[in-house]
């Protein structure tokens, strides 16, 4: 009689694929995994609780610190959330700025995720390929806001810097690079048969498991639900754009919900970024750009204003929304609650990890573009089993892929 | 700064993510990628601090980090040494009043070079790297000197 054993695989919590700190248990048999469980809160910093000891302002600049890859995502929802409780709206040529950043943004965070989802695989040169293309827009946001990450362009009531007809004359020339740069990677994700091969029906999510774990953003649409916030509830310039969600169905004309599908939605979200963008600088209104210059006004408004505001923006990787209460007693937030986009998606690991492979572990992990300082909980870390170190899971992960290339190009 | 004599052998770095806030960290990897591509110099990321010679630590040290980044220092094998990269890892930076920060790095591990800036821009990271790379070569040639000395 043959008895089965379970281990256990711990990942993390410090381990080079994900260049930031969480750990994921899988328990295994065999090849298979048969149970995922997932530990999270080692990059908590209490930015909460510090957002509620200082001014809004203040606030505004810790929020860009929650994470360094969305790092207008938080500050939008945030000032929308201010805005909100205070009864201020921002100029509207603030508002198209506005959008016109945070889809530049989206195109850098997708360019990002797709170079990262190929390393996994063993694509190496894919990676350094799309990363090369990634730069482009990191040297315009530098040229539009003064830095490459962290940009520090919003403000309570509009945006800091304006935009003139040189740096309108930029962002033009980089939206036609990037129009070719786009199709130039649909053309390599979406007619490699070995990525194809590797990635369908790999890490699958149903339509009804994403509504039951309240996945969002890109890993939601690419299970065929139609969720957007910029289309739902369209805020900013989005409200002149008619934003549609892209999904799966409108390009292929199924839906699987695996890692394919993934990729071919932040594709298509790529090419709607350069459209939004294209006609925010069409439609770009004159006017001023902050509703309130005099930051000391501003603060004292707030600090006069009693109320509760709500923001929410469409991160690169979903809905991130921002609470905020003022209480007329101090001029920041009396009380703050953010919640990103990862802490959703992170729950629909527990599924998707459920019956793959060991050399999968990496898409699946990778698939819903994790952000683990986003989602901010402070969690406990239990020892035993035997450990299989992370290198070993990539290799298999690369083995299969090379495995798969042979089968797939005979 | 003084001048790089040799490049002995390349450098190998291993990256620490201690609670930073990913700016850093996308900053680190984008050296890799063709626009900086530090590998020309040898300077590689590699998966293991038992491979590395120099700790990339990113980021305020949260309290349930602590251990592991004291742990990771000891798997370095000597002579090593650390760079801390971006202000929050430096001084606590934006996070200075956090309860969950157990303080800057150099209050858990010796620190040997700090990259201000937030995020530091890639080309300060590369200088970086290199300073400490003198210094190894510092360390390495002392050694050598003491260990002649020892055997006279």
């Amino acid at each position: 009689m043959t008895t089965t054993y379970t281990y256990s695989l711990p990942i993390g919590p410090i381990h080079p694929a994900l260049k930031e700190p969480i750990r994921v248990v899988a328990e295994v048999e065999g090849e298979r995994v048969v149970r995922a469980d997932v530990k999270r809160g080692f990059a908590h910093r209490g930015i909460e609780f510090m957002g509620m000891k200082r001014n809004a302002i203040q606030t505004l600049y810790l929020s860009e610190r929650i994470c360094g890859i969305c790092s207008i995502s938080h500050p939008y929802a945030f000032v929308k959330a201010v805005e909100n409780a205070i009864g201020m709206e921002a100029p509207p040529r603030a508002q198209y700025i506005r959008t016109i950043i945070a889809e530049l943004e989206r195109i850098h965070s997708h360019i990002l995720w797709l170079g990262v989802i190929a390393h996994e695989m063993g694509f190496d040169p894919l990676l350094y390929w799309t990363w090369k293309g990634r730069e482009m827009v990191m040297d315009l946001l530098e040229y539009l806001t003064g830095n490459r990450v962290n940009y520090a362009m919003y403000m309570i009531g509009g945006v800091r810097r304006d935009l003139n007809e040189k740096k309108i004359r930029a962002i033009k020339e980089n939206m036609n690079y990037y129009r070719q740069f786009n199709q130039e990677m649909k053309d390599v994700f979406m007619s490699d048969p070995t990525y194809k091969a590797r990635t369908r029906r790999v890490s699958l999510l149903t339509r009804k498991d994403a509504l039951e774990l309240c996945a969002v953003g890109p890993t939601a649409r690419a299970a065929g639900l139609r969720m957007d916030i910029r289309q739902d509830q369209p805020y900013d310039a989005y409200a002149d754009m008619d934003v549609r969600a892209v999904v799966p169905q409108d390009i292929t004309g199924e839906v699987m919900g695996d890692a394919y599908d993934v990729t071919l939605v932040r594709l298509y979200e790529i090419d709607q970024s350069i459209e939004i963008i294209e006609r925010c600088l069409e439609d770009l209104p004159p006017g001023p750009i902050l509703a309130e210059p005099n930051l000391i006004k501003l603060l004292m408004t707030i600090k006069r204003s009693e109320g509760e505001g709500v923001g929410r923006h469409e991160a690169p990787r979903g809905e991130v929304m921002h609470y905020v209460r003022f209480d007329g007693t101090r001029d920041g937030p009396v009380a703050w609650k953010v919640k990103a986009p990862s802490y959703n998606n992170i729950n629909i690991w527990g599924r998707v990890l459920v019956g793959a492979e060991i050399a999968d572990i990496p898409i699946a992990v990778g698939y819903i573009d994790p952000c683990m300082c986003c989602n901010d909980r402070v969690a406990e870390v239990r020892r035993g089993g035997r450990e299989l170190p992370y290198e070993e899971v990539r290799r298999k992960c690369r083995e299969k892929t090379m495995r798969i290339k042979r089968e797939v190009m005979g | 700064m003084g001048k790089l004599d040799s490049f002995k052998r390349a450098l190998w770095v291993f990256h620490l993510a201690t609670g930073s806030c990913n700016a850093c960290d996308i900053e680190i990897v984008a050296l890799l990628t063709p626009r900086y591509d530090v590998e020309r110099f040898g300077i590689k990321l590699v998966g293991s601090p038992r491979h590395a010679d120099v700790l990339l630590v990113t980021g305020c040290v949260v309290r349930p980090l602590a251990d592991m980044v004291r742990r990771v220092y000891e798997q370095v094998p000597d002579p090593k040494a650390v760079i801390v990269v971006g202000n929050c890892g430096a001084t606590g930076g934006t996070f200075y009043d956090s309860y969950n920060v157990a303080g800057p790095v150099n209050e858990i591990i010796p620190v040997d070079v700090y990259v201000p800036g937030c995020p530091p821009r890639p080309e300060a990271i590369i200088d970086a790297v290199v300073k400490a790379w003198m210094k190894l070569e510092k360390f390495e040639k002392e050694l050598e000197k003491k260990h002649r000395g020892g055997e006279k």
